[in-house]
């Protein structure tokens, strides 16, 4: 594998609440991301995943840890520094009806990027590369005089696709970009995110709640439970052999599409604690249906499964 | 045909599909004046009143041939005639010139006070929504400009700096920029949290021009609309302050200090406090009317109807 273009040390992104309550948002979060993969954080809502994306994006600051873009740490820079680094991280978000101005027009939408990072010498050719961009996502080529109300959901998001491309990023968060899409239009999007990461080797770290998605296009997956990451591994890894029980109560929640085959369902009892007050030991024993005693006491660190395949629990 | 289909249904006779009424038939939009007028009445009279208001202050010197302040001791009292249109007032004034020059007065006021409140109220509630350690002190502030009731205040402030026309507008502009202030803030406080927003820090904008190209414009609609009100609400305080007599000096013909002179007599004379106030009534539906059809029209979401 080559160098990863992202590695995440350690990161954490802490709260600090009324009455001395800390909430853990992300709690000791280490990956890396190589050039050219997908890596997808999966897990409930509320375990930290998006957190994540917005720190790695520097919309956040961050508790504690590291954020390396190329081995440049990112999370300590700041003003027009941190502003030229932008450019190599980009963001496609959840919602296509908030994430464009309504006010600008999808060719001053996606010339943003080109115009702030100089990436163009002159206007025309900021148009060109305007027109080529609307073509890549397959958007119509009258789409840029036109604004982002006279879009369905699914053209929003190719808009938005294109404005993260205008950067030219090495690396695209998307943070839920499929999950507000009917499945018809989700599955050309990723259809299109998948296409675009062969064409210009792009990374993603794919963001999402939804297994089905994840499995259909990740290379690597991560699964986050309260903050932590409890198990990460490759497509493969995860999802034939699982390790991690929460990670086996998520696979088997994926609804298959043939109604005769018969599985074991492993049911979760309860909620997500809540991430102010997290379990002591393994965060995950309060719902685990094999925790032991030793769970109860003992935080597990992530162990080699197998190679590349890190897992935290205590069980074999 | 319906009776001959119910019988036996001869072999090889079908019914032809009946001719279907066109559902939706062709909307042929009307352009040109016209259209518009058909589309959007209510904009359409609140501009003409207006357009019709602002020319008669502007060719007042034209339009009335009495100087407004002459006074004519024989003619006191006239009612409504061919010679005073609007008859005169009890030091024989002509009403008609009085009630021309007065618009004047009121534009003046009205929209310089939108102006500078919606100018002052950006600023200071662009401060609050960006610059976070001000924000309390600011609207705390504001709380205590607000508190007053918007006319009280311009009394009191008239009455701490005289009456003139340059004081009116200070002190109803005072009493004005805290709407306006607290609208901005909520606005900037709602869209900085907006994806887009965000979207645009990572596409590398600048907070400068974060606030002029993503910020502004989204604040204008409601800004717009605002600022018709306050127009129009500027308007009337300006005449109730002429009215009681703290707001323009009496040399000075305002709709507010006619109806002042004629309060005395408006049971046996009221047309002299009729005439101006059918003008301000007017001039202030027109005004909101206006501040409607713009509401719509800024809003990209409207298609550019209304």
């Amino acid at each position: 594998m080559t160098a990863p273009i992202l590695e995440v040390r350690d990161l954490s992104k802490h709260y600090y609440l009324k009455g001395n309550n800390t909430l853990k948002a992300v709690d000791g979060v280490s990956f890396d991301v190589g050039a050219g993969e997908t890596l997808s954080l999966v897990g409930e809502s509320g375990c930290g995943k998006s957190t994540i994306g917005r720190a790695i994006l520097r919309l956040v600051p961050v508790t504690s840890g590291s954020i390396l873009i190329d081995g440049k740490r990112i999370d300590t820079l700041s003003g027009a520094r941190l502003r030229t680094l932008r450019r190599r991280f980009q963001v496609i978000f959840q919602d296509p009806f908030s994430s464009l101005n309504p006010r600008m027009r999808v060719r001053d939408i996606v010339a943003e990027p080109i115009r702030n990072f100089k990436l163009a010498r002159s206007s025309a050719e900021l148009n060109a590369q305007v027109s080529k961009l609307i073509d890549t996502v397959r958007l119509p080529s009258d789409a840029g005089g036109r604004f982002p109300h006279e879009f369905s959901g699914g053209q929003r998001q190719r808009i938005g696709i294109a404005k993260a491309l205008a950067a030219q990023p090495d690396l695209i968060v998307c943070d839920e970009a499929v999950s507000a899409l009917d499945v018809s239009v989700k599955a050309q999007i990723v259809n299109l995110l998948q296409d675009l990461q062969v064409d210009l080797g792009l990374s993603l770290l794919f963001i999402s709640h939804d297994l089905a998605v994840v499995e259909h296009m990740t290379h690597r997956v991560a699964v986050m439970y309260l903050g932590k990451i409890v198990e990460i591994g490759t497509r493969e890894q995860i999802f034939t052999k699982p390790h991690h029980p929460y990670t086996k109560a998520l696979r088997s929640a994926v609804p298959l599409p043939d109604p005769m085959v018969k599985r074991e369902r492993i049911t979760l009892k309860g909620d997500v604690p809540s991430p102010i007050n997290i379990p002591s030991g393994c965060r995950f024993h309060t719902r685990c249906p094999f925790a032991l005693d030793r769970c109860r006491k003992e935080e597990p660190a992530p162990r080699e499964i197998s190679a590349r395949h890190l897992s935290a629990c205590h069980l074999d | 045909m319906a009776a001959h289909m119910s019988g036996a249904g001869h072999e090889g006779e079908f019914a032809a599909a009946p001719e279907l009424p066109a559902i939706l038939p062709p909307v042929n939009r009307r352009r040109g004046l016209a259209g518009l007028i058909a589309r959007s009445p209510g904009s359409s009279i609140g501009v003409a009143i207006l357009l019709a208001i602002v020319f008669m202050a502007v060719m007042a010197d034209y339009l009335s041939a009495i100087d407004p302040a002459r006074l004519s001791p024989i003619a006191r009292n006239r009612d409504p005639s061919l010679q005073y249109w609007f008859g005169t007032d009890m030091l024989g004034r002509d009403l008609y010139s009085r009630v021309v020059y007065g618009a004047r007065v009121s534009l003046i006021v009205g929209f310089l006070v939108a102006l500078l409140s919606t100018v002052l109220g950006l600023i200071v509630g662009m401060f609050s929504g960006f610059v976070r350690w001000t924000d309390s002190i600011l609207m705390r502030v504001m709380d205590g400009i607000m508190s007053i009731p918007p006319i009280l205040l311009a009394i009191a402030l008239m009455a701490l700096a005289g009456s003139s026309m340059t004081n009116v507008i200070a002190a109803i502009t005072f009493a004005e920029v805290p709407r306006v202030a607290r609208l901005v803030r909520g606005v900037v406080l709602s869209l900085r949290e907006q994806a887009f927003v965000e979207g645009a820090i990572t596409a590398g904008t600048t907070t400068p021009m974060i606030i002029w190209r993503h910020i502004l414009p989204n604040t204008l609609a409601p800004l717009s609309v605002q600022t018709t009100y306050i127009c129009a609400s500027a308007m009337i305080i300006e005449a109730v302050l002429s009215f009681i007599g703290a707001g323009t000096p009496p040399s000075v013909p305002s709709w507010g200090n006619i109806m002042a002179d004629g309060r005395a007599l408006w049971q046996v004379k009221p047309h002299i406090v009729f005439f101006p106030a059918v003008f301000l009534s007017l001039t202030v539906l027109a005004i909101n009317l206006v501040g409607d059809s713009l509401r719509d029209r800024l809003d990209p979401r409207m298609g550019g109807k209304g």
